[in-house]
């Protein structure tokens, strides 16, 4: 996001004329109005991001359950009642599997994992498709053409097929490097659509005005264009950590992803094939990590609906808490998996 | 150069670059298929000096021969439809896929047109009241269907409506017991088995498509030229489809490309679930059984089919908005 402070460092053309003067500290103060305060009161105001960040903060609570091992591990044998339904005992809140292990521990022994891929992929995706796509919607020309050339390649390539065979060749077990491979083309198609929105921003007047005084590139990029795609770049961001997940807990459940511990698609296959479909009494045992995925989906898209409020203008406009909230998604790809 | 045959030019190149990767993955990757594929004959006992003899006839590449050559031999064999034999199923990798291509097909074309017309019908009715307690509901419903995976749909469709209730089968693309064909007990029989599985894929993206359209509507639905043609005295109906919906369904077409790419990707997931047998079925299959003459023809193929709709649906985007074609804007 743009900001006062950041555009006050470089005054290029306009600096030798201005004769006001800018104390630091009131720079100070109204860049925390601006940037930090005014955007979380927006988006504070709005339900959604309220309902989204409490779920999230449930998953982070969970990560931090795991990392300092608040909570027992998931062994099995951890209860002599196997197939506990929920809710019946304190100390197996969740109930068990047939084997005895505590859900609620498999639920958490699994965040901090499927939390960092979800972040590796997201982060991946979305960087990659922003710099490709702006340098290729504002360049044009040759860099244009080699850039979609490329990216086309990647996007004739279906995502799951290539990540089932890359798997097997590379075996990936790190969060981190699972969350890039599970992406490895997702940046693609985003790329691309980011490029089409670059070539509509960069017909605007204030573009031309920049590149007529000789503007660098790169400024242009930064200053110009970046602010106007923000908001599309950060509900994407959501959504390739929407498709990470999705994409994750798919190829743990038909099993082609190795593993070496449980997580919520390993459990959710067990569930699946050791029996759970047949039998009434073992339905939680599938609900739960169904819960897990889908609550985790839910809380970001959530957050992401809110926050488009802080960087849509129209919005941001009427701020003072009257305004109707509206879902727009400024998007055109409709990104199931 | 002419847009369309620019665009034709390039199905070739991309499967062509394709093609090699899947090459390198048979062939370069360290401890890749390849390397298991010897193990593997080895282990079965075949004579060292018969294994790279079965490789070729396996994989369509000569073990021994260079690098150059290898890569030569199995393009020859790609584009001669020549994918290498089935390790578990012991017949040509082409058949097989052959057979297994129709289903998919079948599923994600029906399944993503479904989800289209059923999402851009209630997208424009909740844009039209927007605001109504239709719109509320739709919307809220339409974000919970965006966080459900269609795998999950899936499951939770096979275990109440077809284990216990009984009213889908769980597996197969039809029953075993009617011979294929065009006869109406087979069509019959073909839906009854299609109808879960494109259920469990159309209902998931129905969300993400009703909001897009909403979004849509609504901000064309602010635009100047509508109110100008509703002061021309423009009938309601021409307004709402030759310049609501025709503004607002423009945009979701490029996305529908894209779509068209994660959903052929997806039926890996969904096909496996429901025993379908699809590409995505055989691809799983050959992973489980260590085929990877069978994998890699499932990958080539699933690929070439994305590239050949993505092709299809780019063309019709240039009859439905003329302005793609004419897209050679100056560089900067």
């Amino acid at each position: 996001m743009p900001t006062d402070a950041d555009a006050s460092e470089e005054f290029d053309w306009r600096a030798d004329e201005s004769t006001e003067e800018v104390d630091f500290r009131d720079r100070l103060s109204e860049f925390y109005e601006r940037s930090v305060r005014e955007p979380a009161l927006v988006a504070w105001s709005d339900t959604r991001t309220r309902v989204g960040a409490a779920i999230l903060s449930v998953y982070v609570l969970m990560a931090l359950v795991d990392v300092f091992g608040l909570w027992r591990d998931a062994v099995p044998n951890q209860s002599t009642q196997r197939l506990l339904v929920p809710f019946q005992s304190l100390k197996y809140p969740l109930g068990t599997t047939p084997s005895g292990i505590d859900l609620l521990a498999l639920i958490i022994d699994s965040t901090p994992f499927i939390l960092l891929m979800v972040l590796a992929g997201g982060v991946w995706a979305t960087s990659l498709a922003v710099v490709v796509g702006t340098v290729s919607g504002y360049k044009g020309g040759r860099v244009d053409a080699v850039i979609t050339a490329i990216s086309d390649f990647f996007m004739a390539i279906p995502g799951l097929p290539l990540v089932i065979v890359l798997a097997i060749t590379l075996s990936p077990e790190n969060p981190l490097l699972l969350g890039v491979i599970l992406t490895i083309n997702y940046w693609a198609g985003l790329g691309r659509s980011i490029r089409s929105q670059v070539l509509s921003i960069r017909e605007n007047s204030y573009v031309e005005a920049s590149r007529t005084m000789g503007t660098s590139t790169f400024r242009i990029i930064r200053k110009d264009i970046l602010p106007n795609i923000m908001p599309y770049v950060l509900v994407n961001f959501v959504k390739a950590a929407r498709y990470t997940i999705f994409a994750s807990v798919g190829l743990y459940f038909i099993g082609v992803l190795p593993y070496s511990g449980q997580n919520w698609g390993v459990t959710l296959n067990n569930a699946y094939s050791r029996g759970g479909l047949f039998t009434m009494d073992a339905v939680h045992w599938l609900l739960v990590p169904i819960t897990a995925i889908v609550g985790l989906a839910f809380g970001l898209l959530l957050l992401s609906q809110g926050m488009d409020r802080i960087f849509n203008p129209r919005v941001r406009t009427r701020f003072s808490g009257e305004s109707e909230s509206v879902e727009e998604e400024t998007d055109s790809s409709t990104g199931l998996m | 150069m002419n847009y369309y045959l620019r665009r034709t030019l390039r199905i070739p190149a991309t499967i062509l670059a394709v093609a090699t990767l899947t090459f390198g993955l048979i062939r370069l990757l360290p401890g890749g298929p390849f390397t298991q594929l010897r193990i593997q004959l080895l282990q079965r006992g075949i004579p060292a000096e018969q294994v790279n003899e079965r490789i070729q006839i396996l994989q369509n590449i000569r073990p021994d021969a260079p690098l150059w050559q290898q890569y030569l031999d199995y393009m020859v064999g790609v584009v001669q439809l020549d994918l290498g034999r089935s390790i578990s199923l012991g017949e040509p990798v082409a058949s097989v896929v052959a057979r297994a291509l129709p289903w998919t097909i079948f599923l994600v074309v029906t399944s993503t047109v479904l989800m289209f017309v059923i999402g851009v019908l209630i997208g424009a009715v909740q844009a039209y009241w927007e605001g109504s307690r239709f719109d509320k509901i739709t919307s809220g419903a339409s974000i919970f269907l965006m966080s459900v995976p269609y795998y999950i749909f899936a499951v939770v469709g096979l275990f109440f409506l077809s284990f216990h209730l009984n009213w889908f089968p769980t597996g197969d693309a039809a029953a075993r017991s009617i011979q294929p064909g065009f006869s109406l007990a087979y069509i019959q029989s073909v839906l009854y088995h299609a109808i879960l599985p494109i259920a469990a894929f159309t209902i998931g993206g129905i969300g993400s498509t009703a909001l897009n359209m909403r979004g849509n509507s609504i901000q064309v639905l602010g635009e100047e030229f509508v109110e100008v043609a509703r002061l021309r005295g423009l009938s309601d109906n021409r307004i709402a489809t030759s310049y609501v919906a025709k503004n607002a369904i423009l945009p979701m077409y490029t996305g529908l490309l894209l779509q068209i790419g994660f959903r052929l990707g997806g039926t890996v997931v969904l096909e496996q679930i429901f025993s379908y047998p699809g590409l995505g079925y055989y691809l799983i299959a050959a992973v489980n059984a260590n085929d990877y003459p069978l994998m890699m023809g499932c990958f080539l193929v699933i690929t070439v089919t994305l590239v050949v709709a993505v092709f299809i649906a780019d063309l019709t985007y240039g009859f439905i908005d003329p302005r793609i074609s004419a897209g050679d804007s100056d560089a900067y």
